[in-house]
């Protein structure tokens, strides 16, 4: 019986189906929780950092607040400005979203628990997330309202520049593996933490780290909605559910470039030390714990650091972060060239 | 085998329809969308044939980077689609004759009428097995043994125009107060701050 059910969902293509819809579906639900309460933990962060106690009324510690603010959303009216783009404005939020949730099909979450495991893994990263750009420039066209358009503008400046030090900083990494494929990044930090990629190329963690903040538009690096100036940037038109897409996709943005940040510098599913009992804690936890130290220090900045003038963003971008990285890129090769520790895939 | 097919003439018909509409949508953020939808068919096509690597470039680079600056120039613009019709007839002749030129070119180069096959095969010769390793490592291989010396030319024609478009465009314009962010870093803690005792009711003055 077993053995036929086995046969069934590995060889016909119903039963693959199946089975690949279930995994999509095992991380999908998961990642949508951990986004409702990542908006709570962002505020509770933000609270105690500015002595207040945060969300304390719905529930148990607040702790029904993320559904309550979803339930609200959801039930408030849908508002299409009258010289809006209707397509491209109804569009937009869904590219946001979903190009937040394709990104999670090639994370490794454990060993062999992966989606798809492709040969291309970092590349497929690299490309996904920076199709990111397109829902909020559509957004901000399509919006027909200065606020939006000039805030969609500033975006996708900044998202550009930020990518190029962040594809710099991928290429060191897969310098240092040898491989493409994120499950052979994981498994060439194995060891004791030390041996983590985030001590022999602190730089790039740390610009990594940056480049990930300008990249889901956090603070210090909020310009494109910056209230201030631009009401809400190119998401001042939005109302409703199409405001939580935008909403639900900025953060599972942030969680997905913590995961990025956990899989090429923490040593993904790897626990710190590699002796019991720590290793008779799943991989899985590890990877959350991880995911989860990055994310605190996401809301730990946007409760601290104050907001960058734009052509000061666009120095550090180009003129800080660009050398420093294409740089440290020349060092890490020649390292390994010279020192004789060029990874044997090569 | 089936599903393939099926995939293939899907993504080759998206590639082709939107590739029309790019000419002819009078909108011109609308042709940057569907030049954008042709560039994702055409890496889908690329990921059929098993050239994931190409896919993954053909997306960061022209998806990801140039139609970024496409969308970004025609969005800023304001283009009089009208105008920019007038002249389609006119045009017609030359860039029907620019496409004949470039498809004869492919299929002479693919090796229709018995032309190209001597030329493919040397190509294929230069091409490690692919069988056995993955397509970054062969195109690496490739690129970094037998056409090292003409890639880094490649390479430096790419600098030397870069260098040239900033050369062009950089004006120095007299009398801009310029941020000097390292001064400023620099400045001890003497000349930035006072501390001032400040008596009740008193203020500061």
């Amino acid at each position: 019986m077993w053995a036929d059910l086995y046969h069934f969902f590995t060889t016909y293509w119903l039963g693959q189906a199946i089975v690949i819809l279930a995994e999509c579906l095992l991380v999908t639900v998961p990642l949508l929780v951990a986004v409702a309460y990542m908006t709570y933990v962002d505020r509770k962060v933000w609270a105690s950092i500015q002595l207040r106690r945060g969300p304390n009324v719905v529930g148990p510690f607040g702790l029904w607040q993320p559904f309550a603010d979803g339930l609200k959303l959801l039930l408030k009216e849908t508002i299409v400005p009258s010289s809006a783009n209707q397509v491209l404005f109804l569009i937009a939020p869904m590219i946001t979203f979903m190009t937040a949730l394709i990104a999670w099909a090639v994370i490794p979450f454990g060993d062999g628990l992966v989606i798809s495991d492709i040969n291309v893994g970092i590349l497929y990263l690299f490309a996904i997330s920076s199709l990111g750009v397109y829902g909020i420039i559509v957004a901000g066209w399509a919006s027909n309202s200065k606020y939006a358009f000039l805030g969609a503008l500033r975006s996708a400046a900044q998202m550009v520049s930020y990518e190029v030090s962040i594809g710099f900083v991928l290429i060191t990494v897969l310098l240092c593996v040898g491989s493409l494929n994120l499950t052979q990044v994981v498994i060439a930090q194995s060891g004791w933490f030390w041996n983590w990629f985030w001590l022999p190329l602190l730089p790039m963690f740390v610009i990594f780290f940056i480049s990930a903040l300008a990249e889901t538009n956090r603070t210090p690096f909020d310009l494109p909605m910056s209230e201030a100036e631009l009401v809400q940037g190119f998401q001042t038109e939005y109302s409703s559910m199409p405001f939580a897409l935008f909403f639900l996709g900025e953060y599972a943005n942030m969680i997905l470039l913590s995961a990025m940040g956990s899989v090429l510098f923490l040593g993904g599913w790897m626990s710190p030390i590699p002796y019991p009992p720590f290793t008779w804690i799943p991989g899985l936890i590890w990877f959350c714990l991880k995911i989860a130290l990055l994310l605190f220090v996401f809301s730990w900045t946007k409760g601290t650091l104050p907001r960058y003038r734009y052509d000061q963003l666009m120095r550090l971008g180009w003129k800080v972060f660009l050398p420093v990285s294409l740089g440290w890129v020349v060092i890490t090769a020649a390292v390994l060239q010279l020192g004789g520790w060029v990874p044997k895939s090569f | 085998m089936l599903l393939q097919a099926i995939a293939f003439y899907v993504f080759a018909f998206v590639v082709m329809a939107s590739a029309a509409m790019v000419v002819v949508s009078r909108n011109p953020v609308y042709s940057v969308l569907f030049l954008i939808l042709a560039f994702f068919n055409a890496a889908a096509l690329m990921l059929l044939i098993g050239a994931e690597f190409i896919a993954m470039i053909l997306i960061i680079v022209y998806v990801g980077a140039v139609a970024v600056l496409f969308l970004f120039v025609v969005m800023m613009l304001d283009i009089n689609v009208t105008r920019l019709r007038e002249g389609f007839l006119k045009y017609l002749p030359v860039g029907a004759l620019i496409g004949i030129v470039l498809f004869c070119e492919i299929m002479l180069g693919l090796g229709v009428f018995g032309s190209g096959t001597a030329t493919l095969g040397e190509l294929g010769k230069a091409a490690p097995q692919v069988v056995a390793i993955t397509n970054t490592r062969a195109i690496g291989q490739v690129l970094y043994t037998q056409y090292f010396y003409l890639f880094q030319v490649a390479g430096l024609v790419l600098l030397v125009a870069m260098i040239g478009a900033i050369v062009l465009t950089l004006r120095r314009r007299p009398g801009v107060r310029r941020q000097r962010i390292s001064e400023q870093l620099y400045r001890p803690k003497e000349q930035a701050i006072t501390v001032v005792k400040v008596p009740t009711g008193g203020g500061v003055s």
